[in-house]
């Protein structure tokens, strides 16, 4: 029961956040702010995790290949596919659940606790815009950030490659370029829309419709962090089932 | 002028309000006051259509609140200022581009001329150079009155406010009392605040209503609230020990 009053007022909340909208004068600024707080201040830590599980990821395939008829250019091929089927969209989204969900649960968390919700509410400003549309604004971005994580993870798999010894440089490109699909690309750029989409609003609800003070602003962090991984989670098996299959 | 005609309002199985009728008129600071934990937050909050009452209506200059539509109820809130109980600043901006927030929203004002406003009221509640600061650099009390200049900066003809001056020295308290006042009589607004400050009561309580247990126990003017002969108001207005010395006083004189 308590399930479908969340789902239902999850999609009311979209609905709403559609209707009435702030002056662009306004909602510019917002928009650019969180630009910078959610895309700009996560390039470090994506950038970071893509080159050295891209190298791990590598290491780990050339390990389990020890059978000398399989060609070495299998090792670039392996890590192109789990870089970008996987890796960069799927698992970087869980990590950015953890790091943007919970900076947007608990800063709209805070401002309804501290009542600048109810502010703005009093004002006559229609909160949910206010507060959530600029948000997915921004993350319609977040598809260059898994760009990034792309292009760096199978870089992290050539370095860890080259350097481990486990296939020359011009095997591993042979592999990165071996039968590649470009339906792969779009496949992986329309779950990194869903998940974006997920990313914006899943921690919005969160953080609008909590009640109480500051322990449960920590509270309903954490549960957004679990449900928007469970949403991409599940999201990722029916996309993937449904594009690929 | 606003009318409230017998609102009720619960929270699960608590009542907090049970049953308020009362008249705030134009261009008079009206006064809600009663102990801690009385319902004058929530009486407040749910004439701004914060709360929604259980039963009851709530009537601004002849228009039933909940007759409106959704986006008519957004115009009639932007012609209301709040100032909350906790301040309710918006963090992330500093004190000028807070009190500039409703130009920027509802006017067509120009960058010099909102500028120029906000000066004029951050220099009327003793700020005039407090702009750049953050909220959480300012203290209280400067929160306070920043909350104050962001409710009046848009000359609103609903001003409401939730013990404006709690937590303020005597000396800024009075100050901030005069201006609402005469903000209220210069634009002819209708003001209501939430108080229990014996001064605030004494110097602008124009008509008082008194909260107890969520039921209007009282409603008189500062004229009369030291002749009633209600319990629960005597025992409120003279719990302060200087009140009654006062009184204390007096009954010696008249003896
Ligand atoms: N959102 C809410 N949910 C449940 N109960 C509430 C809520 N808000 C207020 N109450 C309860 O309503 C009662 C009245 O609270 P209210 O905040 O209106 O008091 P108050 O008169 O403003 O007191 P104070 O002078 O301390 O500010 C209290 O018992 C409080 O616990
Ligand atoms: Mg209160």
């Amino acid at each position: 029961m308590s399930y479908l009053h969340n789902i239902g007022q999850y999609f009311l909340m979209i609905k709403e956040m559609f209707r009435k909208p702030t002056k662009w004068s306004v909602m510019r600024h917002l928009i650019f702010k969180d630009i910078d707080d959610l895309i700009i201040n996560s390039i470090g830590i994506v950038a970071f995790i893509a080159f050295f599980v891209g190298g791990v990821v590598t290491i780990q395939t050339a390990l389990n290949i020890s059978n000398p008829l399989i060609p070495k250019s299998l090792v670039g091929f392996a890590t192109r596919q789990s870089v970008i089927l996987e890796f960069a969209p799927t698992f970087i989204s869980v990590i950015m659940a953890g790091k943007v969900g919970s900076f947007i649960t608990s800063s709209i968390g805070t401002m309804r606790v501290t009542e600048q919700i109810d502010a703005l509410e009093v004002m006559g400003i229609n909160a949910i815009n206010y507060l959530v549309f600029p948000k997915f604004i921004a993350l319609m971005l977040y598809p260059f950030l898994i760009s990034i994580a792309m292009f760096l993870g199978i870089l992290g798999g050539m370095a860890a490659c080259v350097f481990g010894g486990f296939a020359s440089l011009d095997d591993y490109i042979a592999g990165v370029q071996m039968d590649f699909i470009p339906f792969h690309i779009v496949y992986a750029f329309i779950k990194t829309f869903v998940f974006a989409f997920l990313l914006a609003t899943i921690p919005s609800y969160y953080g609008y419709y909590m009640k109480g003070g500051a322990l449960e602003v920590g509270k309903a962090s954490t549960t957004s962090f679990v449900w928007t991984s469970v949403a991409i989670i599940l999201l990722n098996y029916i996309l993937t089932q449904m594009l690929l299959s | 002028m606003i009318e409230v005609n017998d609102i009720h309002k619960s929270f699960g199985d608590a009542k907090i309000l049970k049953g308020i009728s009362t008249t705030f008129e134009k261009g008079k600071t009206n006064l809600v006051i009663g102990q801690s934990g009385s319902g004058k937050t929530v009486f407040l909050k749910t004439l701004l259509g914060l709360y929604t009452p259980d039963q009851g209506s709530i009537i601004y200059d002849g228009t039933d609140y909940s007759d409106l539509s959704t986006d008519e109820k957004s115009n009639l809130r932007s012609k209301m200022g709040m100032v909350f109980q906790g301040s309710a600043l918006f963090d992330s901006m500093s004190i000028a581009e807070n009190v500039k927030f409703p130009l920027r929203m509802f006017t067509k004002q120009s960058k010099s001329e909102m500028n120029d406003r906000v000066d004029l009221v951050l220099k009327r509640v003793n700020l005039g150079d407090a702009h750049n600061k953050l909220p959480s650099e300012a203290s209280g009390g400067m929160q306070k009155r920043v909350a104050i200049a962001r409710a009046i900066v848009n000359q609103p003809k609903y001003l409401f406010c939730d013990e404006p001056n709690s937590g303020l020295d005597p000396k800024t308290a009075t100050v901030i009392d005069n201006l609402i006042q005469e903000i209220t009589h210069e634009y002819d607004i209708t003001t209501i605040i939430n108080t229990h400050d014996m001064n605030s009561v004494m110097e602008i309580g124009q008509k008082i209503i008194f909260l107890k247990d969520g039921f209007k126990e009282w409603e008189g003017s500062n004229k009369n609230i030291f002749k009633t002969d209600n319990e629960a108001v005597t025992d409120f207005v003279y719990s302060s020990d200087l009140f009654k010395r006062v009184q204390k006083m007096y009954l010696e004189e008249d003896q």
